[in-house]
């Protein structure tokens, strides 16, 4: 289970508070406005932003204490997912060793992945000679090498197409069934959450809302999401 | 208040803290050995000359840059490019070799005199303040007009274009376009320039001299190494200090744009105007591209023929000059990559370090290097420390620039891919080996061809410590020219320049090779 206990941020000219706790795998969206504070959950649970009160707790370890890399938490950001120096393999082995050399053994998964993920052949080459999609994808192989049970996507495909993007969702979901890990995902696009998650959590006015089944909100929206979504 | 989690080590803050104590530990040692703090006309006389030579040279280098960057930015011509990467070379000119370059053209048996008594005019003396002036004018002119070069090509096209479509004659675009873009950059490029002529030593060590061209670190040099009168030599390296530490205080209110570096060669659209202007542009470009390119050809015209004849005394100190050069390089590269990391990732103390990177610039290599001098001489003699004293000063002097080449790049990786990094657990010398130093290759590659290329060619330090068996390639060169040896000092000069400027195009090139 994660849990945000009394969670609170605030800054010069913004607040958010988060009280509430979700089961540990499938997909939550997390929705709002641009500027909500949206992303700023997603750093928080990730530990690159202290909150000023409260804590973030996983199956009841707080996870306050742990740099970013210890925590049980792997994240896609909004772009910047790869090294453009280094290639897709490259890149996915340093998801596994974090830069010690590879052994047989890693290889052989880093291989795997690359093929799961529809890149067979592509694991020489440098991101700049990938499409956006494919980007993505291999995106999605450092998640799956770094294997932890929660995952946080900070809107990586909001610059691709709708068709693309929604590839690339069907993906998440895929993989996110397999690996049986929580995602959250954020989105500014209402119909992502209506399609992917069962759950999604509403961040407006500083506040992040407790999740709820995403039909029932959308069934019954609150006034906030009304204004959102116009 | 919710904050970045901010990482904490110990490296960059000790590293901070040495380089603040060195510095600021030769001033305090300076200070308690200083012989009272009233100065005697002869030290009044060093300041005095110290500040009008820095200022005259500021003044005329900057003056006359404006003319010429200009020229540069509106006209397109055959070795245009090259004439741009020319005015980068004196920086990178050891400065004892430019002076024997001047020398030989301006010298009482130059090529300038021979041309003044064909037309039976009386002989002109390098030697005085306008002799330190225009050596000055030599090195800075070309950086100068480097400066303002970026500050043209800056200008963004769409102005002119919207000054033609307009109609606009020439002097109203002059004063709405090319004016402002002036007011905001000469003070910067005057400032550079004041600086870097307080500390220019060897020029006036050559050229200058005497009770009226006397800079203070000239007077330092006399003090040490003819009087042996150590409190007067504090007092003077305290009123140096001083100097530099007010124009740097004074650089910091303008916004200085960087003179080095690859040299932007964007296409401008600043009016080309025909006629007058344009022979008169033709000119001026001649003209300073010969002002460069003399003194610098006399030294190879010069130094070839007997570049095989040079003793092994010569080379055995080119190998001293190679090994200080590398070995400060190493260290400079070292403090300021990490000081520049420490600084982007807003690590503790960030603004602590940034001031102790930018330090050096307010001390000079023999400030530096009368306070170590002091330090030392209870326990060892100058010349068994002068290699180390010389490694270690120059790699101090040599660390701001390194920081400032790297600081922009490390910002930019931090904020592009630093979450990425820390995400993936990536830290160490794993992070240095797979992200830093690939990414960071190009400003490390200029940094490391800078520092390497200013280390060879130094003469301060060295001048205070060295014996008889130790000298470096610069010493050894001014000390041919100060026995009239000028056949060898000319060839040991060109030893000299293809040692400095050949460490900086190997690790400039590798540099942008190692980019990827």
């Amino acid at each position: 289970m994660l849990h945000l206990e009394n969670l609170r941020l605030s800054f010069p000219d913004f607040t958010l508070t988060a009280n509430w706790s979700v089961a540990p795998s499938g997909i939550v969206a997390v929705i709002g406005s641009s500027g909500a504070g949206k992303s700023t959950l997603l750093m928080t649970i990730a530990g690159f932003l202290s909150p000023t009160s409260g804590k973030v707790l996983w199956q009841g370890q707080d996870l306050g204490p742990l740099p970013p890399a210890e925590r049980p938490v792997s994240i896609l950001f909004q772009d910047q997912n790869l090294f453009p120096h280094l290639t897709v393999a490259q890149n996915l082995g340093l998801a596994l060793t974090a830069g010690k050399r590879l052994d047989a053994a890693q290889t052989a998964r880093v291989a795997k992945v690359i093929d799961r993920l529809g890149l067979t052949g592509m694991g020489g080459r440098r991101p700049a000679d990938l499409s956006g999609g494919q980007q993505g994808r291999a995106a999605l192989g450092r998640m799956l090498l770094q294997d932890r049970p929660i995952v946080l996507l900070d809107e990586p495909f909001a610059a691709l197409g709708p068709a693309l993007k929604t590839d690339l969702l069907q993906l998440v979901r895929e993989l996110a069934a397999e690996t049986g890990s929580l995602v959250l995902l954020v989105t500014h696009d209402p119909r992502d959450a209506q399609r992917f998650a069962e759950r999604t959590v509403l961040v407006a006015d500083g506040i992040a809302l407790p999740p709820t089944p995403t039909a029932d909100l959308f069934a019954d929206p609150p006034a906030a999401l009304r204004d959102y979504v116009g | 208040m919710a904050r970045r989690a901010r990482p904490l080590k110990a490296g960059a803050p000790v590293l901070s803290g040495a380089l603040a104590t060195f510095v600021l530990g030769a001033v305090l040692v300076l200070a308690l050995n200083a012989e009272g703090f009233s100065l005697r006309p002869a030290e009044w006389a060093a300041l005095l000359f110290t500040l009008k030579q820095a200022a005259l040279s500021a003044f005329f280098a900057t003056l006359l840059a404006i003319p010429t960057a200009r020229a540069l930015a509106r006209r397109r011509f055959l070795g245009r490019a090259a004439l741009i990467a020319l005015m980068g070379a004196p920086f990178l000119l050891p400065v004892v070799v430019a002076v024997i370059g001047m020398l030989s053209i301006y010298g009482r048996q130059g090529i300038a005199n021979q041309l003044l008594s064909l037309l039976h005019l009386p002989p002109f003396s390098i030697f005085g303040l306008h002799g330190v002036v225009l050596t000055n004018v030599f090195f800075d002119l070309p950086l100068a007009t480097r400066i303002l070069l970026n500050g043209w090509s800056a200008i963004p096209s769409e102005r002119f274009r919207l000054a033609e479509t307009l109609g606009l004659p020439p002097a109203t675009l002059r004063s709405h376009i090319e004016y402002p873009m002036l007011r905001e950059v000469l003070p910067g490029a005057f400032v550079v320039v004041f600086l870097l002529c307080l500390t220019s030593f060897v020029v006036s060590l050559t050229l200058g001299g005497g009770p009226k061209a006397t800079t203070l670190e000239l007077a330092i040099y006399q003090a040490i190494r003819f009087d042996f009168d150590l409190g007067r030599a504090a007092l003077l390296a305290l009123l140096q200090f001083g100097c530099c530490a007010l124009a740097v205080l004074l650089a910091g209110r303008f916004t200085i744009a960087s003179g080095m570096g690859a040299g932007r060669d964007r296409l401008s659209r600043i009016p080309a105007p025909a006629g007058w202007r344009q022979a008169g542009d033709a000119v001026l470009l001649a003209t300073v591209t010969l002002f460069l390119i003399l003194p610098l050809a006399a030294i190879v015209a010069g130094g070839l023929p007997a570049v095989t004849q040079l003793s092994a005394n010569v080379w055995n100190s080119a190998l001293r000059s190679l090994i200080i050069a590398l070995l400060s390089t190493l260290l400079a590269t070292s403090g300021g990559l990490t000081l520049a990391l420490a600084v982007a990732a807003k690590a503790r103390w960030a603004a602590a370090m940034e001031m102790s990177a930018m330090l050096p610039m307010a001390a000079s290599g023999l400030v530096l290097g009368t306070g170590m001098f002091l330090v030392l001489r209870p326990y060892s003699t100058p010349e068994s420390v002068a290699l180390p004293a010389t490694i270690m000063v120059n790699a101090v002097m040599a660390l701001p620039f390194l920081y400032r080449a790297l600081l922009p790049e490390a910002r930019a990786l931090e904020a592009d891919y630093g979450r990425l990094c820390a995400t993936l657990n990536l830290q160490g010398i794993a992070r240095l080996r797979h992200i830093t130093l690939p990414r960071l290759a190009r400003p490390l590659g200029l940094g490391c061809g800078i520092a390497a290329a200013l280390s060879a060619g130094d003469l301060g330090v060295i001048a205070l410590f060295a014996g008889d068996t130790n000298a470096t390639l610069p010493l050894m060169v001014r000390r041919l020219a100060g026995a009239y040896r000028m056949d060898e000092a000319a060839a040991a000069s060109l030893v000299l320049v293809a040692l400095s400027f050949g460490l900086f195009l190997l690790f400039d090139i590798g540099g942008r090779r190692a980019a990827p």
